[in-house]
């Protein structure tokens, strides 16, 4: 690897918005990372998050952002290690306000936090903009919007960095530009040099999903067997100037880094490999190599780049009303039958009585649920749950599917229990593209 | 990390491994071989027409496949296979993270 004595270590500290904490903590103390991410929005989380907000202006960050600041902040201080996070989701002015309160109680004095925003554009996108991928345009969907937010990119994160933030927070920041930003600052990467832009890309989009590519979301006992998942460590990449960079993870920590683990994240959620395209640049994975070079150490290279994409892709949240599930279970000889006859009497009462026409679905889990519409069927099992979903603008309509499932248990077929029901908040998302002049980022610094 | 014998060799799971993703309505799923002498079996046997042949309820859209021969790979993008995306599926798995097994479950060519 070029570069040897220049090498940026950069390592993921949650990889969605529940991920785990003890493992970022242990990765913060004995990692020595010049920076840490933490990767926790999604498109629906970022709509939810905006759910929050409405309900309460002081929230709509991340629900767990106080208890990872708490643990992270001091042992990121004494390490000198930088955090970027889009945990602000749809508030980061009031994630950085709370993590600058946070660090001022844990006695961090002179913390500097930086608060991204301009990524939240409800008020600038027309009713009339049509959906980046598929026919019509947001004025079709006819229920409330909630959100809607641009895919910030490197260039707004670098300013932050510039400003010698120790904690960076935005909101929709994408998810390969936390990492691509720091990289293009430590080893000098310009716009121009798009190559290395894909390299900082593909090293953000390896580590974005966390333990993905540490062993998570992986094993498969028999064929691909991973120690320690319990305990299972977060990854870290070695980044020398050149863009290579080797994949990771601490010693002492559970699941593995290997070519195979490797090569299932680098394309996830990807579909041309050659043309994987975020807010900085046109990523090139395919000509990536992959090659292990010791015991959980795998080195990555050869990422290509061309230039960017002209317009910046924007979530757009709904309210999509409620999303209900209730459930009964049958275990013992011919369960299965008497889950498909308690299916049966759900329809039945569903549609006929009540005249229900939202979208419902209803499964016998144990003889097909997951691929059902794929095809695959059991005749029986001695151990099956009756699943209903329903879909609704209408909580009246939730709260009589969630009734007639567990009215089952004294009017359905015999031997039915472990009835559980829940109805919660739904929301939905389309996207759209817009000119990256409607988007102005801006960097705020606070100041324990 | 070897795979199951040869002699019992019967699906792709006993060649290969594969992780699903979602973007909207639409699933990608990567399928490796772990060895690069059952590489073109792999080929050979996920055709998009197979697919499509196999699970005619589910995928209603185009399928593509791209290959990385270098890496012994395939990624496989899956129009309309998902029951709506995530925003409409009733189905418990409405990522459709499960599909990589909806592969891995195929039944090799002879």
């Amino acid at each position: 690897m070029a570069g040897q004595q220049d090498v940026f270590r950069i390592g993921t500290g949650a990889g969605f918005s529940s991920d785990r904490l003890d493992p970022a903590v242990d990765l913060a103390k004995r990692g020595q990372l010049d920076v840490m991410v933490l990767e926790c929005l999604g498109e629906r989380t970022v709509a939810f998050a905006h759910r929050d907000r409405m309900a309460d202006p002081r929230r709509g960050y991340n629900s767990l952002l106080e208890r990872r600041m708490l643990a992270l902040l001091p042992p990121c201080r004494a390490s000198g290690t930088q955090i970027i996070t889009n945990m602000g989701a749809a508030n980061p002015r009031a994630a950085a306000k709370r993590t600058c309160d946070i660090a001022r109680q844990l006695g961090l004095t002179g913390l500097r936090i930086a608060c991204i925003e301009g990524d939240d554009v409800t008020f600038a996108v027309p009713n009339t903009q049509p959906f980046m991928d598929e026919p019509g345009s947001l004025a079709d969907i006819g229920r409330p919007i909630v959100g809607m937010n641009a895919y910030l990119g490197a260039d707004a994160i670098v300013p932050a960095i510039e400003a010698k933030a120790d904690v960076i927070i935005g909101g929709r920041l994408a998810d390969p530009s936390m990492y691509l930003a720091p990289l293009m600052h430590h080893h000098g990467w310009k716009n121009s040099q798009t190559a290395l832009l894909g390299a900082g890309s593909l090293i953000g989009h390896l580590l974005e999903c966390g333990m993905q590519i540490t062993g998570g979301y992986f094993a498969d006992p028999g064929v691909k067997d991973v120690a320690d998942l319990d305990k299972c460590g977060y990854p870290i990449a070695e980044v020398a100037a050149d863009g290579s960079a080797v994949i990771t993870k601490l010693p002492d920590t559970g699941g593995r880094v290997s070519e195979a683990t490797v090569k299932e994240q680098l394309l996830y959620e990807v579909h041309d490999p050659a043309a994987y395209l975020t807010p900085d640049v046109t990523a090139d994975f395919s000509r990536v190599t992959i090659a292990a070079v010791g015991e959980d150490r795998v080195e990555v290279a050869n990422a290509g780049g061309r230039a960017r994409p002209d317009k910046l892709k924007v979530t757009v949240g709904f309210d999509a009303g409620f999303h209900a599930e209730a459930g009964v279970s049958y275990a013992g000889p011919f369960a299965g039958a008497r889950g498909k006859l308690a299916a049966a009497i759900v329809r039945a009462r569903l549609t006929e009585t009540h005249g229900i026409k939202s979208p419902h679905r209803i499964d016998v889990i144990g003889l097909s649920s997951l691929f059902a519409t794929a095809g695959a069927t059991q005749d029986d099992s001695r151990d099956v749950r009756l699943h209903v979903a329903l879909r609704t603008v209408n909580r009246e309509e939730a709260e009589t599917m969630l009734w007639e499932v567990e009215s089952l248990l004294c009017c359905g077929p015999a031997g039915g229990g472990g009835f559980r029901g829940a109805i919660m908040p739904a929301v939905m998302t389309k996207s759209v593209l817009i000119n990256r002049s409607l988007v102005n980022s801006t960097v705020e610094m606070f100041v324990a | 990390m070897t795979g199951p014998r040869r002699n019992e060799l019967s699906i792709v799971r006993d060649i290969a491994h594969a992780r699903a993703g979602d973007k909207g309505n639409t699933s990608n799923i990567n399928v490796w071989a772990y060895h690069p002498d059952d590489y073109d079996l792999l080929k050979r046997t996920l055709t998009p027409e197979r697919i499509r042949r196999e699970f005619p309820n589910l995928i209603r859209g185009e399928i593509e496949r791209y290959e990385l021969d270098h890496l012994h790979g395939l990624n496989f993008v899956l129009h309309d296979a998902l029951e709506g995306g995530v925003n409409a599926s009733l189905n418990l798995d409405s990522h459709g993270k499960s599909w990589s097994y909806l592969i891995l479950g195929m039944a090799l060519d002879p």
